[in-house]
C-alpha cells in the first residue's frame, strides 16, 4: 500500500525543486513563473493526500480553488509579461530596475 | 511490491524528472512542454489518490489552458536566452545543495516516521460505482456555496485584467466604424449635378 509518508516527501522534492528553480533561473520571468506552477503542483498534492488519508472532501475543495486561483494568476502574470515585453524588449529581471528598488 | 506501488514509484519518478527538466532547459519552450508532462504524471498520481474529478481537471484547466497560453506567450516574445542564462552554473550547485538541504528537513517532518502506514492506515477503496465528481458536487453547492462563486469573479476580474492589460489602440490601422457606416445618408455620399442637355 502507499503510505501517506510517500504523497508527502513526493510532494516536498516537488517544492524543493522549484525552489531550487528559482534560484537557478533568477533572471527568466517565465521559468520563475513555470516554477511557481511547480510549486502550487507540489500543495495540492500534499491537500489530495490528506485528503484521501483522512477521508474528507474538504481537501479536494481545497485543490479546486487553488487550480481557479492559480489560473488567473498565470492569466494575469502572462498579461503583465507581455505589455512589459512590449516596452523593454526584455524579460530578464534584472532590467526591472525603473523603481530603483 | 504490489502493482499500485510500481505505478506509483513509476510516475513519482517521471514526475520529479521532469520536474527537474524544467528548472535546468535552457530552452524555455522545451521547460514548458517538460511542465506538461509533470502536470499529466501528476495527475496520474492523483488518480490513485482517488481524486478522479481534480485529476481530469488538471488536465483540462492546465495542460489544455494554461500550458497552452505559456507556449503562446513563449512563442510571441523574442527571447535572448543567453544573456539570460549567464551565471546559471555559477549558482547551480548552490541551488542544489539548498534543495537537497530542504528535502532533508522537510523528510524529517513528513517522514515514514510521522506519517508512515502505522499512525496513518491507508483506507480502504471505494466501491466501483463511487462517484468522485458527484461527491465533491454535493459538497462544492451546498456548504462551499459562496467561495464557488468568489472564484467565480475571481475569473471574470482576471479575464477583464488580462485584457485590459493587454488591449492597445493603434492609432495608425484603419478599421471600420459600423455606426457611421449604417447612419450615412444620400446627400453624403452622392451629389446631384444639374447640366444643360447639349444640343446639335
Amino acid at each position: 500500500m502507499i503510505a501517506l509518508s510517500d504523497y508527502l516527501i513526493l510532494g516536498a522534492i516537488l517544492f524543493s525543486l522549484s525552489i531550487a528553480g528559482i534560484f537557478i533561473n533568477r533572471k527568466n520571468l517565465i521559468v520563475l513563473m513555470m516554477c511557481v506552477e511547480l510549486m502550487l503542483l507540489a500543495v495540492n498534492m500534499n491537500f489530495i493526500a490528506f485528503s484521501h488519508f483522512l477521508g474528507d472532501t474538504t481537501g479536494q475543495v481545497f485543490v479546486f480553488f487553488i487550480m481557479t486561483v492559480a489560473a488567473a494568476e498565470a492569466a494575469i502574470g502572462l498579461a503583465i509579461l507581455v505589455v512589459l515585453f512590449r516596452s523593454r524588449r526584455s524579460i530578464n529581471v534584472e532590467d526591472l530596475d525603473s523603481l530603483k528598488g | 511490491m504490489t502493482f499500485e506501488k510500481f505505478i506509483f514509484y513509476v510516475l513519482a519518478f517521471v514526475l520529479i524528472a521532469a520536474a527537474s527538466m524544467v528548472i535546468t532547459r535552457r530552452n524555455p519552450v522545451h521547460s514548458a512542454l517538460f511542465l506538461i508532462l509533470a502536470f499529466v504524471a501528476s495527475s496520474g498520481i492523483w488518480l490513485l489518490a482517488e481524486a478522479e474529478f481534480l485529476a481530469i481537471t488538471l488536465v483540462l484547466v492546465y495542460v489544455g489552458a494554461v500550458m497552452v497560453l505559456f507556449l503562446f506567450v513563449l512563442m510571441m516574445l523574442d527571447i535572448d536566452v543567453a544573456t539570460l542564462r549567464a551565471g546559471f552554473m555559477k549558482v547551480l550547485p548552490l541551488g542544489v545543495l539548498m534543495m537537497l538541504a530542504m528535502v532533508a528537513e522537510l523528510v524529517f517532518v513528513v517522514g515514514p516516521q510521522n506519517f508512515g502506514l502505522e499512525k496513518f492506515a491507508a483506507p480502504a477503496r471505494h466501491a466501483a460505482d463511487y462517484s468522485n465528481t458527484a461527491e465533491l458536487g454535493s459538497v462544492l453547492y451546498t456548504v462551499y456555496m459562496f467561495p464557488f462563486e468568489v472564484a467565480a469573479v475571481i475569473l471574470l476580474v482576471a479575464i477583464i485584467a488580462a485584457i485590459g492589460l493587454t488591449m492597445r489602440k493603434r492609432p495608425e490601422t484603419k478599421y471600420q466604424n459600423p455606426t457611421k457606416q449604417v447612419a450615412v445618408k444620400r446627400a453624403d455620399r452622392v451629389r446631384m449635378v444639374k447640366m444643360e442637355t447639349e444640343k446639335g
